[in-house]
């Protein structure tokens, strides 16, 4: 044997980057995934963020309709793509592979988390599809390089909360076909019920209350803030930070907790 | 019944390890004790509680009662020291097809804290070892079922551990490939004294293999002993399948469930 001693910290951190770099090697051959990803924010961004910004329905300040959802529109395929993740975990389970990774000593935290940092970092395929949409539909973007790293920091953390929410979900649904129901019953209310598409000013007191719980608006808030010219944030930067790693955090723990009902 | 060594030889001590499921007993009121390097075959019909009882020993699964030591780690408070000292191969498949054969072995290798310097010599020695050298970069969506059991085989003894168990190791395998992946796990016994603490329905690959063998019936421990021993206390003239169907009833008991079958259909599939 060949034990030596490490510091859980450190094995936890180390563990967790090994297991996302396996992860993302697993990727090479995914290309197809990544183009029909780009359909729907393109959906989103050319038909109904054109005919609500000529219709002028909504009214977002001094900010253009177009350039008020492009970060919404980033947000929601995060929370799109990172919500399905957890099917990974079933197909894993159902082979003996999870099986295998929790009869090692491996922290179960890391193995959570590690999992969800590469979606994570899958997902910033995202945030060039909406860079890139926004470029050509004339949206105001904010350059400046502390701004895009924000952007990158705010997609990866907003990944990884969302996947492992849904590996949260895997975890107590556990078969393929209660998932993708859960799934899609989860996807419509935390993207209606935020500030992506519409300002919360306008919602009903109710629905406001509630997207004030909803994760995804404070992911909206934050990319608005880094994304557009002119910084628009409605709740702060740091409370926009604080909430989604807070939720990231507990939603690890959880995980952590939950992943071994998957070897029974 | 015969259970020998002294203390100091056993790797594996299970006292009256229960597992329940709801009203359902799997694994009831199990002891046996399994001397270090020994070959140990657990058997028993579908059902039986084999696979419950390795979930158990491997840490997958809390029992309902009892305990056991491995290695000398209590799997209900010393779990990560299990988890240290032991192997596992589980029934269904266990490396990803999406990465090749090298990689399923390198992220092991660092899962388990092999030191950075004997990391590739480690691997190196178990593809050659396990005759997948030439494989190594290959995508282990492409390999036949003999080539998976083997690399699964290599990537849960990287770390050396004291015990590996096997549930059903040869499960879907050709007679060919079956016989290539016992020999290298009697080899890897003769080299690193590893104990092997495996499942099986083919009662011949007990027979060759194993020291001594457990036989398993609604979750009890019907019989244990040496072949010969279990052979003879039928009377004379019994072979090993006398023995089986006398303990567990029939070959092909009821109990099989969908969850068994479809894991096993998984495996055969991905084999195919
Ligand atoms: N998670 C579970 N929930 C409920 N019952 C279970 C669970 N796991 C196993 N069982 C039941 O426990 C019994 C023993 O199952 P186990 O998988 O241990 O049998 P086995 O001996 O490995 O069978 P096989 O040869 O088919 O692999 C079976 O009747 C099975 O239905
Ligand atoms: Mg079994």
């Amino acid at each position: 044997m060949t034990a030596t001693f490490i510091h859980p910290l450190t094995s936890f951190v180390q563990k967790t980057f090994v297991i996302t770099e396996f992860e993302l090697r697993k990727l090479r051959h995914d290309f197809t995934e990544l183009i029909t990803r780009a359909l729907q924010p393109a959906l989103w961004l050319l038909i109904f963020g054109q005919v609500f910004a000529r219709s002028g329905a909504m009214h977002t300040g001094n900010i253009p309709y177009l350039d008020f959802i492009a970060p919404g529109i980033l947000a929601q395929s995060v929370l799109f793509v990172a919500i399905f993740y957890g099917i990974n975990v079933i197909w894993e389970r159902d082979l003996g592979i999870v099986q295998k990774f929790l009869a090692s000593p491996t922290p179960r935290a890391a193995l959570v988390l590690g999992k969800g940092f590469s979606a994570g970092i899958r997902t910033l395929s995202q945030a060039v599809i909406v860079y890139s949409l926004s470029l050509l539909l004339g949206v105001k973007l904010n350059w400046s390089p502390l701004a895009l790293f924000n952007v990158l920091v705010i997609v990866i953390l907003a990944a990884t909360l969302f996947s492992t929410f849904s590996l949260v979900i895997a975890c107590i649904v556990k078969t393929r076909e209660r998932f993708m129901g859960v799934g899609q019953v989860l996807t419509m209310p935390l993207f209606f019920a935020s500030n992506a598409i519409y300002p919360t000013d306008i919602m009903p007191g109710w629905l406001k209350m509630v997207s004030h719980l909803n994760p995804l608006t404070y992911v909206v808030d934050a990319l608005r803030t880094c994304m557009l010219a002119g910084s628009p944030s409605t709740l702060g930067l740091s409370l926009d930070y604080a909430v989604i790693l807070m939720t990231m955090t507990i939603l690890v723990f959880v995980g952590a907790r939950l992943y071994p009902r998957l070897a029974t | 019944m015969v259970s020998s060594g002294n203390m100091s030889n056993l790797v594996l001590e299970i006292k009256n390890l229960t597992r329940r499921f709801g009203v359902f007993t799997a694994v009831d009121d199990l002891t046996l004790s399994v001397n270090a390097g020994e070959v140990f075959g657990l058997l028993g019909s579908n059902g039986a509680g084999k696979t419950t009882t390795i979930k158990m020993l491997t840490t997958l699964l809390p029992p309902t009662s009892g305990e056991a030591r491995v290695a000398g780690f209590s799997i209900t408070t010393q779990a990560v020291g299990v988890r240290r000292a032991i192997g596992y191969v589980p029934q269904a498949v266990s490396v990803d097809g999406s990465l090749t054969g090298y990689e399923n072995l390198l992220i092991f290798a660092k899962l388990y804290d092999l030191p950075h310097r004997e990391q590739q010599a480690r691997i190196a020695e178990a593809l050659d070892f396990m005759n997948l050298a030439a494989d190594a970069k290959r995508l282990v969506g492409e390999y036949s079922g003999g080539m998976v059991r083997r690399l699964e085989i290599a990537q849960s003894t990287l770390h050396r551990p004291k015990v590996l168990f096997l549930d059903e190791p040869t499960v879907g395998l050709d007679p060919i490939a079956r016989d290539a992946v016992w020999k290298h796990l009697i080899d890897m016994r003769a080299n690193y004294g590893t104990t092997l603490f495996f499942t099986t329905h083919y009662l011949e690959e007990a027979e060759s293999h194993c020291d001594r063998i457990a036989i398993m019936h609604q979750g009890k421990l019907d019989a244990l002993g040496t072949c010969k021993e279990l052979e003879a206390s039928l009377g004379p003239g019994h072979t090993l399948n006398d023995v089986f169907v006398h303990y567990a009833g029939s070959a092909l008991d009821t109990g099989n469930n969908f969850r068994a079958v479809s894991a096993e259909r998984a495996t055969a599939e991905r084999l195919g």
